[in-house]
């Protein structure tokens, strides 16, 4: 390999790159965490125990009928097909011509909605049942159960799913491409356009890709580690005084 | 003596097994009632259904002269009266030990967070845990997470404490730490409903003891009754065979 030849197309493109990775890091983080707060909320509705008026259980067996149509479609079909659906569907059925980096957002954070859901449903069936049964034997109801003590303990729980989706979201919004976001993919694609030298360009932006998943699963773990606190905990008060 | 708990004709099926059939019993403030029975009586079923953890098939609980499965009862209010005490312990993981007995306070009661402190390390220190408020649940050893789980209900300030077997999930050397709290309690004149295996302890601290078999009430008496002077056959098999055992 022509490592002269590998610095060179970098130093000429270097802003290219870089304006490639920013989009892509801006895209990820924003559709991650859009996606894990539809995720948090799908998962808290489906996770609603059945309420005993009829109405409302039918309501809630509507909206949890639309919410997994909502996950199936968006496990079960390719982003890159997604993409093209929404981008061009959009302008098509409802004559909305979206920003190419809304169109962006909106993509990503719908699709990893789907998947979020799913984990959170599954964190919260996987909290403890006595969690519940000691928030509720305390006065507390649904919603204060949720939010005081299930919850906080899933966010925990799915903390390195959610890192996994980062990761992931960054790696496929090279899809993007398709509808012109530009995002490092698609900059990576118009060196090559002008330059013909496709393995050394795309094998930059390969390290690039590799630089952005790597520190982003480092420094999540290091904000695991935080959040789960000290090791030891200190006795507060001395025995001498009774 | 005020009544705080009447228990009427109370049913309970999971499908086609009826777990308890006509339990009539009541409680009066400041007594200690034990329940004892082989496993699988309805001893658990019976606590859970008083606390509504587990919805009554048929009956009444009755609360200070309001039957509580009426329509229209606020349930979560009437809980707060009522405090829990698990078998596994069930502190809330994701808080500290001073937090786990504040939450329910600040937020069901609406105290503010300086009186829930305060109150919260008054029963801290009556289970002698007060100085481990910063540590988490996960940090302590079965017998301390059971003292706070006890804090934790006492800060609420229940008319009524409920225990389901407190010391069944404990390693033998931790029962007596717990046992001894129960006692202080009792002799502090705390009402209290206590499911559990260990009968030296039944025998001493209760002032009436409440033997189930099959889902029914066989005997009820004084502890002089039931451990030394049974009526019922089934009472005396049982104790023939739990004290064996021991
Ligand atoms: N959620 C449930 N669904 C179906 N059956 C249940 C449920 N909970 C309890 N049971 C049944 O009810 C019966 C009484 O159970 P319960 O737990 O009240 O007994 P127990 O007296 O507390 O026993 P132990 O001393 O072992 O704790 C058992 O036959 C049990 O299988
Ligand atoms: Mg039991």
């Amino acid at each position: 390999m022509d490592f002269q030849l590998v610095k060179t197309i970098f130093l000429e493109n270097w802003p290219m790159f870089l304006r490639g990775a920013g989009m892509t890091i801006v895209i990820s983080v924003i559709s991650t965490l859009l996606g894990a707060v539809i995720g948090l909320l799908i998962g808290v509705v489906r996770t609603i125990p059945t309420p005993e008026s009829n109405r409302k259980r039918a309501v809630l067996k509507v909206v949890n009928a639309i919410f997994s149509a909502y996950i199936e479609y968006f496990r079960g079909t390719p982003m890159i097909v997604q993409a093209m659906v929404i981008y061009y569907g959009s302008a098509l059925l409802f004559d909305i011509h979206m920003n190419r980096f809304a169109a962006a957002i909106l993509i990503v954070s719908i699709n990893t909605g789907a998947y979020m859901a799913e984990i959170v449903r599954g964190g919260i069936i996987s909290i403890d049942k006595g969690q519940f049964e000691a928030a509720h034997a305390i006065g507390m109801n649904h919603t204060q159960s949720m939010v005081n003590v299930i919850l906080p303990q899933v966010i925990r729980n799915i903390l390195p799913a959610t890192a996994n989706e980062f990761v992931i979201n960054i790696k496929d919004t090279s899809v993007l491409n398709v509808i012109g976001v530009t995002e490092l993919f698609f900059q990576t694609k118009s060196i090559t356009g002008n330059n013909f030298k496709f393995f050394e360009s795309y094998f930059i932006a390969s390290i690039i890709y590799l630089l952005m998943t790597f520190t982003i699963t480092r420094i999540l773990r290091h904000f695991e580690k935080r959040l789960d606190g000290p090791q030891n905990y200190d006795l507060v008060g001395n025995q001498m005084q009774v | 003596m005020e009544r705080i708990l009447e228990i009427q004709h109370l049913r309970k099926s999971f499908g086609n097994n009826e777990v308890l059939k006509d339990i009539n019993f009541s409680v009066d403030k400041g007594e200690v009632v034990s329940i004892i029975g082989s496993s699988g009586s309805g001893k658990s079923t019976l606590l859970r259904c008083i606390n509504l953890l587990e919805k009554p098939t048929g009956g009444k609980i009755v609360y200070k002269g309001r039957n509580i499965l009426d329509n229209g009862i606020d349930i979560y209010a009437y809980r707060t009266k009522l405090g829990m005490v698990f078998q596994q312990f069930n502190l809330f993981n994701n808080h500290n030990v001073l937090s786990n007995c504040t939450v329910g306070q600040i937020k069901v009661l609406k105290r503010s967070k300086e009186e829930a402190e305060e109150i919260a390390m008054k029963y801290l220190r009556v289970v002698g845990m007060d100085q481990y408020i910063n540590a988490n649940p996960k940090q302590l050893s079965g017998g301390q997470k059971q003292r706070v789980a006890i804090a934790r209900a006492l800060a609420m300030e229940p008319d009524v404490m409920l225990f389901d077997e407190p010391t069944s999930a404990l390693d033998p050397e931790m029962v007596g730490e717990v046992l001894k709290v129960i006692k202080e309690l009792a002799e502090m004149g705390q009402t209290m409903l206590v499911v559990t295996h260990e009968m030296e302890f039944a025998k001493e601290v209760s002032d009436r003891v409440i033997f189930m078999d099959k889902g029914v009430i066989a005997e009820e008496g004084a502890p002089e009754q039931i451990f030394n002077n049974p009526i019922q056959e089934r009472t005396r098999e049982f104790l023939k065979r739990t004290l064996k055992a021991v």
